[in-house]
């Protein structure tokens, strides 16, 4: 069958050297394939996610969710570990990159594999999807309503705006926002856009009318069906001509 | 929207977890996205214990309707007992416990 996967939790190998929990899910029946890390949003290494995790892999492509968290609450349930994430201040940018740099490692390392390799992330990990490609070779990224990319996060947070870092984005940048959004709100959204533009780095921006924050959210009242379908089309669009062989 | 901002105070107590009882360290309050309740936003409260790990966890997801009227009825069970009777220092004077 075309869409027949396989999936499972592995150990791979994430920034410092350290063994951290990830979800893989691969396609079967299918001799080459492209690969997507997928970043998990702040409420954690849950269950929404590795659906995604397995989407990819249905639709034809290795992906694999590093968990963030492992370090801090390794085998706790996702929203407990969330919490204690939050409340140590949410995940250091260096390890972030360490960690995808790993799960992008490891997916490039499999059988069948043709070397080119995307990341996504919605919420916070649409941010860390900005900086993971920014700060590593990558084939294709996708941003899903990351906040924090241009403007400061409140006091105390860990994380900081990246808008600096652009010029060193490494390949082609999808992004999908819903224009009632205030994190990010659409004059960011716009920043952004305009400053990638301003150093010529690829990019395709679309920002949905009726859809706030977490539009993609099947399990939650943020849900908004037409953005969220449109949003896949064109995620899968990006992707075929981006990290096909 | 995820507001990221977190408040986290030091607090004595027990809460009752998935595995039973512990003494409880912090406690975390934040709006943004809920795990379970049906809405977009809710007032979180973790009550938690670090040193116990990540499942020493109680965990609350409230309406702010329901947040506030809950801050109100605390204060009405404590000013309808004698002052000091829950304090972690029922020897000390009002103002004292008032400045911590």
């Amino acid at each position: 069958m075309p869409d027949s996967l396989t999936a499972d939790t592995i150990t791979i190998t994430g920034h410092d050297g350290d063994e951290i929990e990830a979800y893989l899910a691969t396609p079967l029946h299918q001799e080459t394939f492209g690969a997507v890390v997928v970043i998990h949003h702040m409420p954690g290494y849950d269950e929404s996610t590795k659906e995604m995790v397995r989407k990819f892999a249905a639709h034809g492509y290795a992906a694999l969710c590093p968990n963030l968290y492992h370090r801090e609450a390794p085998g706790a349930d996702p929203d407990d570990a969330a919490a204690t994430a939050r409340a140590n201040g949410g995940v250091p940018d260096e390890r972030l990159v360490g960690d995808v740099a790993g799960a992008a490692a490891h997916l490039k390392s499999l059988p069948g594999a043709n070397g080119k390799v995307g990341v996504i992330g919605h919420c916070s990990g649409g941010r860390q999807v900005v900086l993971s490609a920014c700060s590593l070779e990558l084939d294709a990224a996708v941003d899903c309503y990351g906040a924090f990319v241009v403007n400061d996060p409140p006091e105390g947070f860990a994380a900081k705006p990246i808008l600096n870092k652009i010029p060193d984005l490494s390949c082609p940048l999808l992004g999908l926002f819903g224009a009632e959004d205030k994190f990010p709100a659409p004059d960011e959204v716009k920043v952004l856009d305009d400053e990638l533009t301003k150093h010529g780095k690829a990019h395709e921006f679309h920002s949905y009318d009726n859809a706030g924050h977490a539009f993609f959210a099947v399990d939650r009242p943020s849900y908004r069906v037409e953005a969220a379908v449109d949003g896949w089309q064109k995620i899968f669009t990006f992707f075929g001509e981006h990290l096909a062989a | 929207m995820c507001t990221y901002l977190t408040e986290k105070i030091a607090i004595a107590g027990s809460g009752k977890g998935a595995h039973g009882w512990f003494g409880l360290s912090e406690a975390s309050v934040y709006v943004d996205h809920p795990v379970h309740m049906p809405q977009e936003h809710t007032v979180n409260i973790d009550f938690r214990n670090p040193a116990l790990g990540p499942s020493a966890r109680v965990a609350v997801e409230l309406s702010e309707e329901a947040a506030l009227a809950l801050v109100d009825a605390i204060k009405a069970a404590i000013d309808s007992a004698p002052a000091g009777l829950a304090s972690e220092h029922p020897d000390a004077t009002a103002e004292e416990r008032m400045a911590g």
